[in-house]
């Protein structure tokens, strides 16, 4: 019986098989010869990436039959994902940190085969096609936060126009082009709808087969070894006949870790969305809702980061030009260093440059993640004075810690650790600065500073900088302006005046 | 590959020699497709870069009777936009900043800092605009006080029409597509008024 029916199996394969050909190429291109020394646990990155895009396919479209892609009903079709659909918010999760997963699996794949010189002669094309699928992986990350369309990715999108707007001569046009209309609204949504579900996932997956089939048709890299060079006369043939020689049938030699990898990444991805839940929405993309203080999503964070502290004179020539010197470099790399030593012990160059990126981009990220260059739009109001700055303290300094408060010197300036980050801290202020001094930088502003000439009058000013006089710190002894003295003569009081 | 070419018919033989009338014939489809291709993608061409090539058109919009705003002080006024799609919800609506100075000068100020676009907030007592993304700070006229913004903020032309405060809106201002038009699409009140205030 069981004969049987295996009979009739293998007649049903090969009625399938004599009409389209294709199984028998997928057989041997699951059991091409890989080399035994690239088994390893640093080769599954590129396969995860695969099946993360797989997963974030699948999420996607089941997405897709509820969410609206529309300006005026989108952020509430997904409150309606996340409250009213069973797993709806489950979904989302699974989404949303499956591209998270997805961009840091993308690095560190591409980190590997950075520093294991796989790039190099006859892997050239696969690099520049993973620098393309790295950019389209970054491309689906933010169009996928505009779909997700909250107040974060209304005044995300306005960041956007506002780059955009830096272009000369076509500026104007590249943000309509942009926004799809003279303003962000449903024409927008509209447009990176379209590039969210069809444009660039179209391109990304065009690109992931072909960077798939170049690596079945040039073979998996091998281990580096120190000192063995890759000479583009010799290079082909020595590595024919080392697979022939010392290699393993990809499957299962090699797959099975790619295989557990996936597994466990799979599961880590479901635990993260299960336990942390998916990303937003945040507010309603209301723009009469001024009350917000937008923030790009993770993994843009740190340009976010970097565009708090360029100087306005270098920023539109930095937006251009910055992303051309970054790119163009990484792409062409392998067409101007194709040969050569691949092991990462004799390519200091290369350690080092990854760490240097890499503890860029995680600095710029950490201070976008607390931005303290934002002023605190309420301390203000809700940070208190702190106690000890008040004790035995006159009249008129209290006053002036009063004014201290309500001129929002506290949105920028810290007492006691709490306030904002924008200014330095007052805590010590009058070890710094003489009386002359405060008294000028408080009217005129200066070093980043607005002047408050306008918006103290001198009662005010005068009670403000008594009170600033006072924060000395663990007293620290005052800032005295030496000439002070002699041109005030004996009987003025000098600043050093407070026991 | 001979046998194959035998067994359809076809008597021409498997190899088409460059002149030959197959290859001529084949080289003629592409050329027609090139051409049809051509044709075609000039409306797909108008149709993608249509909302690029569009200027930006302005429109008159009333903020409100001149009495609303007290003389000295900076109010935060909604708008709708002038041109909008029932599906554009509430992001049709724009904010804008009114500083009325005295009984008939205005200033009316785009909310969008001019750094990045981020909402910017009025702070009556220190009389600052301040921008929460990036810390771009701008004085009560609307000039640049600190921080990255290279300019001050965007400004909206306005006007006074029988009592109310109108300014000429439409687009998202940026660097290159500024609140400021200098002809706003829909013309209220007499043309000589409208040309002394460019």
């Amino acid at each position: 019986m069981m004969s049987k029916l295996k009979a009739r199996g293998l007649d049903i394969f090969h009625w399938i098989e004599r009409r389209t050909g294709l199984v028998s190429p997928l057989i041997a291109a699951a059991r091409h010869p890989i080399p035994a020394s690239s088994a390893s646990w640093w080769y599954v990155f590129g396969s995860a990436a695969t099946v993360l895009l797989g997963v974030q396919i699948v999420t996607g479209i089941l997405l897709a039959l509820v969410y609206v892609a529309s300006a005026a009903d989108a952020w509430n079709s997904l409150q309606f994902l996340n409250h009213d659909v069973s797993l709806g918010w489950f979904l989302r999760a699974m989404h949303g940190w499956g591209s998270n997963f997805m961009i840091a699996i993308v690095l560190i794949h591409m980190a590997q085969v950075f520093l294991f010189g796989a790039w190099k002669f006859p892997r050239e094309l696969t690099w520049m096609i993973g620098v393309f699928l790295l950019l389209l992986t970054l491309g689906m990350a933010f169009t996928g936060q505009v779909l997700r369309f909250d107040q974060d990715a209304y005044w995300g999108l306005g960041i956007g126009a506002s780059v955009m707007s830096r272009v000369p001569l076509i500026g104007g046009q590249l943000v309509h082009a942009l926004l799809g209309g003279p303003i962000i609204g449903g024409a927008t949504l509209s447009r990176f709808f379209a590039l969210h579900v069809f444009v660039i996932p179209g391109i990304l997956l065009g690109c992931v087969g072909l960077h798939v089939w170049m690596v079945l048709r040039l073979g998996i890299n091998e281990w580096p070894m120190p000192g063995r060079l890759v000479r583009k006369a010799t290079y082909e043939r020595w590595y024919h006949e080392h697979v022939q020689k010392d290699g393993i049938p990809f499957v299962p030699g090699g797959a099975w870790r790619d295989g557990l990898f996936a597994a466990a990444l799979l599961l880590a991805l479901g635990c993260c969305a299960f336990y942390l839940g998916p990303f937003g929405p945040t507010g309603q993309p209301d723009p009469t809702i001024i009350q917000t203080a937008p923030k790009p999503d993770f993994v843009f964070l740190w340009i976010y980061a970097v565009l708090a502290f360029l100087p306005p004179s270098l920023e539109t020539p930095f937006l251009l030009i910055a992303p051309v010197i970054i790119i163009v470099p990484v792409l062409l790399l392998p067409l101007f260093a194709g040969e050569g030593e691949k092991h990462w012990s004799r390519r200091p160059v290369a350690v080092l440059m990854v760490a240097l990126i890499a503890i860029t981009l995680g600095v710029f990220t950490r201070l976008g993640t607390y931005t303290p260059w934002s002023p605190i739009m309420d301390a203000w109001s809700s940070d208190p004075t702190p106690e000890q700055y008040l004790r035995n303290r006159t009249p008129l300094e209290r006053q002036g810690a009063l004014i201290l408060q309500e001129k929002q010197c506290r949105n920028c300036h810290a007492l006691a650790g709490s306030g904002g980050l924008r200014g330095p801290a007052l805590d010590a202020v009058a070890a710094r600065l003489t009386e002359d001094q405060l008294i000028r930088q408080v009217l005129q502003g200066g070093g980043n500073m607005p002047a408050y000439g306008n918006a103290l009058n001198p009662a005010e000013t005068t009670a403000l900088v008594r009170f600033l006089r006072t924060l000395r710190g663990n007293d620290l002894s005052p800032a005295v302006d030496p000439s002070r003295s002699l041109t005030q003569g004996d009987n003025a009081p000098g600043p050093a005046s407070r026991p | 590959m001979n046998k194959i070419g035998r067994e359809d018919g076809n008597t021409d033989g498997p190899n088409s020699k460059p002149g030959s009338r197959r290859d001529f014939l084949f080289k003629l489809s592409l050329l027609l497709n090139a051409a049809v291709g051509a044709v075609l993608a000039v409306p797909v061409l108008g149709y993608l870069l249509g909302p690029g090539l569009e200027k930006g058109e302005n429109s008159w919009v009333a903020l409100g009777a001149v009495a609303d705003f007290p003389v000295g002080e900076i109010r935060l006024v909604v708008y709708r936009n002038p041109v909008t799609t029932s599906w554009d919800g509430k992001t049709g609506s724009v904010a804008c900043w009114v500083r009325h100075i005295a009984t008939e000068e205005f200033q009316v100020f785009a909310i969008n800092c001019a750094h990045l676009g981020c909402p910017v907030r009025w702070f009556a007592q220190s009389k600052l605009f301040l921008c929460p993304c990036h810390g771009g700070a701008y004085y009560e006229d609307g000039t640049r006080a600190s921080g990255p913004p290279p300019r001050g903020l965007f400004e909206y032309e306005h006007r006074i029409s029988q009592g109310i405060l109108m300014i000429s809106a439409g687009q998202l201002p940026t660097l290159a597509t500024e609140a400021y038009a200098p002809n706003p699409l829909i013309q209220i009140g007499k043309p000589e008024e409208r040309s002394s205030s460019l």
